[in-house]
Order: structure tokens, then sequence, then C-alpha cells
């Protein structure tokens, strides 16, 4: 089979990684420290917990939809697994009961904002826009509103579970977290999903067109379902692991965080209009908007440009994908005059 | 061999509603395995209602489907599917993202209820089924980016694919030309053949009567005539879907002889799209457009009023030159569109009747210090609802609260108002019920004989006799043919078409 370069050429990804070389070629000539495997390590580990949220709005944003509440989901799951350990005086030493109590807990509340959507049909960001201030308000007033800085042993254990550790000749630490391990696999799952499964495959449908889907026989409404529930799943599970990742339970965490994993989502290619996108681009993405994140002020840039960066970033990649568009509709215009003759 | 399916599929006393108007009352029809069925009858006849309601897009009201031995009062899409059944769709129903043998592919999987899926197994379907139908093409190809006759092709295979009973086509001809036709034919009889039941919804009376062997015709949401083809002639069907003797009698006012021109085009050229369209428009003259989905004549109409993109060519109204590309320009020359899509692109839906009338022309209602009077509006707003017989009981209602003629009136008055010297409409019959649709084209009738210029572009080719008093049709983007007053013959202008 020929590759066909000009199509290869084309794909988001491609664009991706040429942008991600070109920046760690400028940082490194910049910093000799960006070329070091401990960064390299400190970019993944700053990468686990956004990857999870951005796998969940990738999904969303491929069925058309988008949903700002995951970082409220992430947290409230989070917070209140530890709340729920602590009341109940649950075993501390145990790292499955806290991850999932915080995944079960997500997925209800995904299951709120299934209802709002499949069940009322309110558009998606309103709904989730809705939601998410709900479910802030719940937490606040009925789970609590306090720092926890003693959460149970097993999750303050795990923060410094490293799969890789040693000391660098330059005398820093070297660690990698083991976490890298089942957050590739979730990824390849959910990739598999999306390509090889007929849920996934609906999810594409009804990016495509939710009359079309309708029509096929799919159901919209239950697709939906699954949808939410699945993606409160997932926000509940980062939710736990950035509480056990940061060794403390902060009600107050997280909020703010949509914009830079919807940017890594856009970034890696899914079309904001739904109907495209894939689990490749969304991992560079969030590696990108991380490594930027990381490492601006290695080049002497404020960290607190940080926020603005990624708003540029967005502003970009969604630029780039209307300018694509036009010219893909110019083009496609100009396919039936010629194949009409 | 060739399986053979057997079906027989009927609907008794279906009645539907949608909020209080009434679509379909007592509606009843049967079709056979191997039969194939012509549904006939006027745009808002309720054929598409019937349709959605026989493939679970809908539930009725009241009534009984029955699928061989079994009995449902509804289907959900999904038991229509798993059924046998099938529709092929006026705008088809793809999914634009997703490639051409998935697209095929996905009706199969729903119908023996994969849970996983391997691409190697599409690519099979998806070749099986269009070799089904005897056609080739790039399966890989993602569907937003091939041609309309492709995507009815595929259309077709995928709702002819294995387990297929029943099948419905609503209006299938539409984008197709005459080669095009034939071959959906050929495709029809094979279907016939294997035992499918076949339901072809289609305006086009020659095409009916080639294809089918039983119609049913519908009228304002009511059966009122079925039968065998044979015992229907061309001029029965047509009385029968509009309730009246053919109306093609021409009503177009006549053509004062002048050497004036209200609009000259000249050379106009859009790279891909259309190349050198040059015509002119007299006073008072009323000139038909016409050509296939994507021969360029919505987006010449569009270039005209300076909302398509034109690479050269001049657009001269009364002796001068417009600037070109510009809508505002177009609007100060004088020159009034209406676009086809009157819902989405011509009215502030939500908005008051009379908003909506003034909104066009509010410049000219300001007064010197730039205030707009309601008194002087509701005037306004009131002449035009009386002069065109907008029927509404109070003009503070909103838009959608009227009916589609309507509707359409209120885009007409709203640019009347602005007193244009040329009125471009696309497609200004496109969804409205036979009553209004004469009544539309009386007050183009009427304002013509005032003496102002219309350009009409529109598919409906008796429509086009009926108004017109010259007839260009258009082909991949040039004037294929000019039809004078004289020739203007629906079965000369059909041929021209395909």
């Amino acid at each position: 089979m020929k590759i066909n370069f000009k199509k290869l050429l084309s794909r988001n990804e491609t664009v991706l990684i040429f942008a991600i070389v070109i920046f760690a070629f400028v940082i490194g000539s910049k910093s000799p420290e960006f070329f070091t495997l401990a960064n390299l390590f400190d970019i993944l580990r700053s990468s686990f917990v956004q990857l999870l949220f951005a796998l969940g709005v990738l999904i969303v944003i491929i069925s058309g939809g988008i949903d700002v509440s995951f970082p409220i989901v992430g947290i409230f799951a989070g917070y209140t697994a530890v709340v729920i350990m602590q009341k109940f005086e649950l075993n501390g030493e145990s790292l499955l009961i806290p991850i999932v109590l915080a995944i079960v807990i997500g997925v209800l509340l995904g299951g709120f904002n299934a209802i709002a959507i499949a069940g009322f049909g309110i558009p998606t960001l309103i709904a989730t826009l809705g939601t998410a201030g709900v479910f802030r308000g719940v937490m606040l007033s009925f789970v609590g509103a306090s720092f926890i800085s003693d959460i149970p042993i097993a999750l303050d254990k795990f923060s410094t579970a490293d799969l890789i550790k040693f000391e660098s000749e330059a005398g820093t630490l070297v660690r990698l977290h083991v976490l890298v391990i089942p957050i590739a696999v979730i990824t390849v799952l959910i990739s598999l999903m999306l390509s090889r499964t007929f849920f996934g495959r609906s999810i594409y449908a009804l990016g495509g067109g939710v009359e079309s889907t309708r029509r096929l026989g799919i159901s919209v409404k239950r697709t939906q379902t699954k949808i939410y529930m699945l993606v409160g799943g997932l926000s509940g599970l980062a939710g736990i692991l950035y509480v056990s990742l940061q060794r403390k339970a902060n009600p107050y965490d997280l909020a703010g965080s949509e914009l830079d994993v919807i940017a890594a989502v856009v970034l890696g290619g899914a079309s904001i209009m739904g109907g495209y996108g894939t689990v490749f681009g969304t991992v560079l993405g969030v590696l990108f908007i991380n490594m930027i994140k990381n490492n601006l002020v290695l080049l002497g840039v404020s960290s607190s440009w940080q926020r603005a960066a990624v708003g540029v970033l967005l502003v970009i990649g969604i630029t780039i994908q209307a300018i694509s568009e036009n010219r893909k509709n110019r083009q496609r215009r100009s396919a039936t005059e010629t194949e009409g003759e | 061999m060739i399986k053979t399916e057997t079906a027989q599929y009927s609907v008794e006393q279906i009645v539907k509603s949608f909020g209080g108007a009434r679509a379909l009352s007592n509606v009843s029809m049967s079709v056979e395995s191997g039969e194939v069925h012509c549904l006939a009858g006027e745009n808002g006849s309720g054929k598409s209602t019937l349709i959605k309601i026989m493939s679970g897009v809908h539930a009725p009201d009241s009534g009984i489907i029955r699928l061989a031995e079994k009995e449902f009062t509804h289907l959900s899409p999904r038991e229509a599917v798993q059924e046998g059944i099938q529709v092929i769709f006026q705008d088809f129903s793809l999914l634009p993202n997703l490639s051409v043998a998935e697209n095929i592919a996905l009706p199969t999987r729903i119908f023996n209820n994969t849970k996983f899926i391997s691409k190697k197994e599409t690519r099979n379907i998806a070749i099986e089924a269009l070799e089904l139908i005897g056609v080739d093409m790039d399966i890989t190809a993602p569907v937003a980016d091939i041609s309309i006759a492709s995507k009815q092709l595929i259309a077709i295979a995928r709702a002819t694919n294995l387990g297929v009973k029943m099948l419905f086509m609503d209006e299938p001809t539409t984008a197709l030309t005459r080669k095009e036709i034939n071959r959906l034919f050929q495709v029809v009889d094979q279907l016939k053949k294997r035992g499918v039941a076949t339901v072809f919804v289609s305006h086009k009376i020659d095409e009916i009567q080639e294809i089918c062997s039983t119609i049913t015709v519908l009228r304002n949401g009511e059966v009122v005539a079925d039968g065998l083809m044979k015992d229907f002639g061309a001029k029965e069907i047509s009385k029968a879907m509009t309730g009246q003797d053919i109306s093609t009698t021409r009503i177009a006012p006549m053509l004062k002889k002048t050497n004036k021109q209200v609009l000259e085009v000249k050379k106009l050229t859009s790279t891909h799209t259309f190349d050198e369209i040059s015509f002119s428009v007299a006073p008072g003259e009323i000139l038909g457009i016409t050509g296939l989905l994507g021969s360029g004549r919505t987006e010449l109409a569009e270039a005209i009023f300076g909302k398509y993109p034109v690479d050269s060519g001049e657009i001269v109204i009364n002796g001068q030159s417009v600037e070109l590309n510009s809508s505002t320009a177009a609007l100060e020359a004088g020159i009034g569109y209406v676009p086809p899509d009157r819902l989405t692109q011509g009215l502030f839906l939500e908005q008051s009747i009379l908003r909506n009338l003034v909104a066009v022309g509010v410049d000219s209602y300001k007064s010197k210090l730039g205030m707009l009077s309601p008194k002087k509006l509701i005037e306004v707003g009131s002449r035009w609802i009386s002069d065109l017989s907008i029927k509404t009981k109070n003009s503070a209602n909103p838009v959608t609260s009227l009916s589609g003629g309507n509707q359409q009136r209120v885009v007409l008055a709203k640019w009347f108002a602005m007193k244009p010297r040329l009125m471009i409409l696309n497609g200004p019959t496109v969804g409205v019920d036979v009553g209004s649709k004469r009544e539309i084209l009386e007050i183009i009738k009427v304002r013509a004989s005032e003496g102002m210029s219309f350009v009409v572009v529109s598919d409906d080719i008796p429509e086009l006799i009926q108004i017109c008093h010259r007839v260009l049709v258009i082909k991949n983007g040039r004037i294929s043919r000019e039809f004078e007053e004289s020739e203007l013959k629906d079965s000369l202008l059909y041929k021209e078409l395909n």
C-alpha cells in the first residue's frame, strides 16, 4: 500500500508532532535542562490526571457535545471518597476502596448530566455548566468545604509509588510514577473502544448527525447516557488520582482546569462541531500543553502567562479547524461540479 | 442463488397530529413482497409523515401497523431495522464524518446486533453491498468528500443490503440525471426480483408510471385514490394529487415590448461553479432559471445578489454597473433576494410578524432624529398584511404561528416594502401547500404586471411554465438552453434537464 504523504501531512497529529518537536528545540536551545529524563518524567507525571480528563472530553466532543463539569465531578468524587473513608473509618491501607468509591461517585454525577442532556434535551454546554454549579454547591455545603491534609495512608503512599527511581549524575532525583502503566492501558482501551466497538462507532455517528443516527436505529438517548456516565467515571478516577498525587484533598482544586483540557483535546484534532477526533491526537495535545506549561519558565516567560498561552493555543487550534473546513467546502463544491459532468 | 424475501406490510387507520394540525387522518395502505408501490402527493400532503411512521421515526396517535403476522401500535427505529425495514431519505441521512464503507456497514451491524467491529468485516460488508447493486467506488473516502450522485448510491447500497424486506425511497430521483435514474430503476427491478417490497415516493409522474405497479395518492393527509397503476393515467394522478384539473395553465402577464433592460448579467464567472453566464431581464419580465442540484443555479442566484463570490463579469442594473460581491451594493441598486430556506435565512422566527415585515426597509422608516415611530411601523405592517392577504389575527404574534405559505408571504412582503426593481426568488414555493402556492404565484403575477421584474429559481417545472416568460436551463455551470415563451412545454424542459 502506498502511503499518501499529502494526506499524512494534512493530519492534525502530524502537525502537532512537528509543533512539539519545534517547541522542544526552541526550549532546549535556551535551557539544557529541558532534554533530561527528569524533565520528561515530570511532564508525564503532570499529564496523567489531565489525560484522563481529556479522554472523557474527547468522547463528549466526538459525540457533538461539550462537557465543562468534569473538573468539578473529578474533585467532587475525589474529595467525597476521602471524606467517606474517614467518616466510616474504612480501611486506610486499601487503595482500591477510595478509587472504586470515586469512580462510582463520578458515574453517578455523570448520570445527572445524562438525565439533563439525554432526558430533558438540554444543550450540553448549558446542561454541564448548570450541573457543575449544582455539584459544586452540594459538595461545599453537604460534603465539606475544608482542606483535608491527612488523606488515607494508601493514597498518600501511592503518590510516591515510582516505577523507576534513581539519582542522576547532576544530583537530581529522576522518578517515573507507576501510574504510567494503568494510564497507558486505559488510553489504549478507550482507543479500542472508539475504533472497534459498536458503541464507539455510535459516538462518531452521533457527532456526524443526530437525526441520521436516530434514523439508523441507534438510540440517541441510550448512547448519550452511556457517554456521560463513562465520562463521569473517568473524571472520578482522575479526581481521586489527583488527590493522591497532591497528597491532599482540597474541594477548591481543579476548578478552572477545563481550559487546559479542552485546549489539549481541540489541539489534538477533535472537531468542536463533533464527529472527528482521535485518542492519539488527544495524547499529543495533552503532552504539548503540559510541555509548554511546565517549561515556559525555562524560556523566561512568567508563569502568570501560562493561562494566556494555553488560551492562545486553543484559539489557534480552532482557527486552523475553521480555515481547513472552509477550504474543504470549496473543494467539495468543485468536486461535485466536475463529477456532475 | 438470490435469496428471496417475503414481506407483507400494511398500516390501518393511521392518525397523526402535530400540535393540533392533523397530518394524517385514517390512512391505510398495504404493500406486498415484490411490489413497487407508488406513494404520491403534493408537498405537505402527509407522505413524509406516513413514511416516518412506517419506519418508526414517529409514533402514530392511533392506528395499527401490521408486519407479516405481527401487530404494532408503533415501531421504534431499531425495531423497524430489525424487522427489515429500510428508508432512503431525501437527504440520504448519511454520516459525513465516516467512510463510505462504514456508512454502508452500520445498518448491518445494527441488524446483527454486533458489539465489536473489525475493519476487515466492514470492508467486506461494504464491497458486498455495492456489488449487489452493481456499483464500484472508493470505499475508504469520507462521505463528506463525494458527489451527490455517489451519496445516493451509498444510501441505496446501505438500505438494500442483506436483511431488507421493505424499502422506502423518499424522492430518490431529485438529484439524479436521467442516466443515473435508469441505473436506479435497474436496482429497483433487482430488488423486486429478490422479493423486496418497495414504496417509491415521487412527484414526477412519468417516473412513477415507469417503475410502479400500484399507487396510493395522499392529499391533505387523506388517501384520495389507490389501486393498480395501469388504471391511472397521468391526468388522473395529478388530479388526485392536486384536487383540481391540471393547473399548468399559464398565468404569466402580458409582457410589453421594450428595449430597456432592468438587469444585465455579462459573462459572470465563479471558478468551479459557473462560467461566463450572460442574460438580461426586461421590466415586468419573469425569468425562470432551473437546473439539477449542483448545477450552479442557486450559486448564480446568490451571486447576482452579491452573496456568492464571483471572480469576473459584470452586473448592470438599469444601465448602471453594480459592485460585485457586495449584498449592500445589490440592495442599494434595487435587487431583492428571497432564499430557498426561508426558515433559516429569510425570517426572524421568534420575532413578531410586524417586525419581520419592516425589518429590511427599517432604515427608510426612520424619522429625522433616527428614531423609529411605532405608529408608522404598524401602519406599514398592516398595509402589507392586507395587501398580500396574510392570514393572522394579530401582527404582534411570532412568525412561527403562521403556516408555511403565510410565512413565505411575510418574506415576500418584507422585500416588496423595499420597492426593488428586481426580485430574485430562490425556490419560492418549496414546502408550501398547493393552495398557497397558487396564491404566491398570483402575487408574483400582480407585481410583475405593475413593472417589477423577477428571477425565479426553481426545480418545479410546471411552476416555471405557469409563471415565467422565459426559462434558462443551467447545466454544469453554463446556460445549456434558453426557452422562449412559445417553447415552454414540460416535456421539452424535462428533456433538456436530464
